[in-house]
């Protein structure tokens, strides 16, 4: 019965040969560890967003006058709307913890270097517009953290020159942050954002496979045609359109080998996510900020204008430039680095494991900094916090030059044919 | 690699501890140490707030019938004890007075307090009423320590009576309420603790929930983790 059903959709569509050229035979390196389990967790993320989404927004009221009034409805008089809300807010702050690791992963083990460029830039676009997805997404509450939050970053595209302030005009629809703001932020948050996010996330796994997985050691399961015995390649089954031009080695099928291991990565992830949307939904003031709390007052604005923490390493960066147009620029600049990094990175080793005891230390201290930039973004201006801010800037944008410099000519360790273990 | 890990992890717990100070804030507040399954001092909470602080602040997102399944209150106790102007049970707890002559009497408008709690935690609700003090220059005759310049006037004065503060910033305690220090605190905590409940009326629920879930992920997470040990046998 299901056979002859399979059979009669295999016929019209490449169902069977889908599943197993993604799943069933796609060749994963046995060796995966621990960070590497955030790509599965980004996508788990991402559906829980759209799941909650959607059911926020039978019960949301995308206007001035009824935004906050309509997520209280939710938040009281909604079955379980507390709960939807919890999901999608913390949900939100989750995508930035498994996003950022998950590029974490990206650095360490060189997944950006050729031939993934590509697949670099679609994880870097992904998170562009996830950064997007989420600015806009935090307007919808219509807090007074909210309406300011929105009321900085949008004014930062008033820095530019000449088209500043017509630019500012036209993203919010107003002269000031207003309903129609909320209107049309509502609509790409719900449908635009999700649907450009939806198709990179495609994207991002189709050239994911089709160049094949990197792993902790940054060797390539992919070997040249006929260079390996047949008993030395991996005794698994794999799709046509990896064996025909490959010989595949100390690899397995992602299907059941991976699934259930991400299976296991899941139930760990919820456990925490869990215990926070549970206790602690306003994640300590930094997941749902206090003066939320109150509704959007264009008159009243509060003690301390900060972003979500997401945000925070990217604000920093702008704050500590006094120029304005300077700081959206150092900002932006920030994530261009990023996109460049393939090109930055002139060196062939990929792991951190086989590479410099230099470089190891430019990534230890890219992280500090990045660390440190966040924290900064959450807390008030003061001199001293500028001053720190500044140091750390340096480490940023350091790692990127210097990385330019001395991967050239790396003293990396002999990156062994094989991955031994 | 180890380094890494080891950097990462003291990055993290360097943010978690900076953002504890952050999270504090300035003013010392005294601890609330209100308790949210206590019924009763919800209900008396509720009367207090029913009986001082509607005139003025509504808790224009919290159900009177919401309120009183909550609390466990009947419904037919509920209309006679806690509503008084000809409410039906599913209405707002709101109340009549007009937001722009009530600006022009207080110099701001009274703020809705559904969220009060949230916006400001129970801590400093529980301080803030009782920190008025004597002050001849304010329109009403007091201040507040911890809301210097509040346009409120002391509202629960005939409970507590009221204190006064010399040059130096020390507080003489309230003289002239009809309640001890001991039994206003109560008073207080009990409106406190109702504050807290219409800041997040599922809050109990949510931690109920809470804890079931995370036994059921408890026990889902070793079933995977021996699954995941049975299919990779077969690897190494």
């Amino acid at each position: 019965m299901l056979a002859n059903f399979m059979a009669w959709m295999d016929k019209r569509l490449p169902l069977t040969d889908a599943w197993n050229k993604h799943l069933a035979q796609y060749p994963a390196p046995k060796n995966f560890n621990f960070w590497y389990f955030f790509g599965s967790l980004a996508m788990l993320v991402l559906v829980n967003q759209i799941l909650t989404g959607v059911w926020l927004t039978m019960s949301y009221e995308p206007s001035g006058d009824g935004a906050f009034a309509s997520i209280e409805y939710i938040m009281r008089d909604v079955d379980y709307g507390w709960l939807l809300r919890y999901m999608h807010s913390t949900g939100a702050s989750a995508f930035f913890v498994v996003v950022y690791l998950h590029m974490m992963r990206g650095l360490m083990y060189g997944s950006y270097q050729k031939p993934r460029e590509l697949l670099w830039i679609f994880g870097m676009l992904i998170f562009l517009v996830l950064m997007a997805e989420a600015f806009m997404g935090y307007l919808l509450p219509w807090g007074n953290m909210s309406y300011w939050g929105a009321q900085v970053i949008i004014s930062l595209f008033g820095t530019f020159p000449i088209i500043g302030d017509d630019l500012t005009l036209w993203i919010r629809g107003d002269y000031v942050i207003s309903g129609a703001t909320l209107n049309r932020f509502f609509a790409l948050h719900v449908i635009a954002m999700p649907l450009v996010l939806v198709i990179l996330v495609f994207l991002h796994i189709l050239a994911l496979h089709e160049v094949g997985s990197n792993n902790p050691e940054g060797i390539e399961v992919k070997k040249k045609k006929g260079s390996i015995p047949v008993e030395e390649q991996s005794k698994f089954t794999f799709h046509k359109q990896y064996t025909d031009k490959y010989d595949i080695v100390d690899a397995i099928p992602f299907h059941p080998y991976y699934s259930v291991k991400d299976i296991m990565g899941v139930a760990g992830f919820l456990i925490i996510f869990c215990w926070v949307m549970f206790f602690a939904p306003d994640g300590g003031g930094y997941f749902i900020e206090a003066p939320n709390f109150e509704p959007a007052n264009g008159l009243k604005t509060p003690e301390h204008i900060v972003p979500v923490w997401y945000f925070g390493p990217f604000f920093t960066v702008l704050r500590i430039v006094p120029d304005p147009l300077l700081g959206t620029m150092a900002m932006f600049g920030a994530i261009i680095v990023l996109f460049l990094l393939p090109w930055f990175d002139r060196g062939v080793v990929k792991s951190v494991k086989y590479r410099s005891k230099l470089h190891l230390l430019n990534l230890i201290q890219f992280s500090i900094s990045f660390i440190v930039l966040g924290v900064l973004g959450t807390m008030p201006a003061t001199p001293t916090a500028n001053m720190i801010g500044i140091v750390a800037a340096f480490g940023y944008f350091g790692f990127f030059v210097a990385l330019w410099f001395y991967s050239k000519n790396e003293k990396c360790k002999p990156v062994p044919e094989r991955i031994s273990h | 690699m180890k380094n890494l890990i080891k950097a990462i992890a003291f990055g993290l717990v360097t943010l978690v501890s900076v953002s504890a100070v952050a999270a504090s804030g300035g003013a010392h507040l005294d601890k609330a140490n209100n308790d949210l399954t206590d019924k009763e001092s919800l209900k008396s909470g509720f009367k207090t707030y029913i009986n001082y602080c509607l005139g003025c602040h509504q808790l224009q997102y919290q159900r009177y019938n919401r309120t009183f399944k909550d609390l466990g209150i009947e419904e037919a106790d509920g209309i006679e004890s806690y509503m008084f102007t000809g409410e039906k049970p599913g209405d707002h707890i709101t109340n009549t007075m007009p937001t722009k002559e009530a600006a022009k009497w207080f110099g701001t408008a009274p703020p809705d307090l559904t969220l009060e709690a949230r916006l400001r935690s129970p801590d400093w609700i529980y301080t803030y009423l009782r920190s008025f003090y004597m002050d001849s220059e304010r329109p009403f005759g007091v201040n507040n320590k911890v809301f210097k310049d509040v346009g409120m006037p002391h509202v629960l004065q005939d409970l507590q009576g009221v204190s006064s503060i010399d040059e130096h910033g020390n507080v003489t305690p309230a003289m002239g309420g009809s309640l001890t220090t001991e039994e206003y605190d109560v008073v207080v905590r009990d409106l406190t603790n109702f504050l807290e409940y219409v800041g997040e009326p599922s809050k109990l629920e949510r931690k109920s929930m809470g804890i079931n879930v995370l036994i059921f992920l408890f026990i889902f997470f070793i079933v995977a983790y021996f699954l995941k040990k049975e299919y990779w046998k077969d690897v190494h």
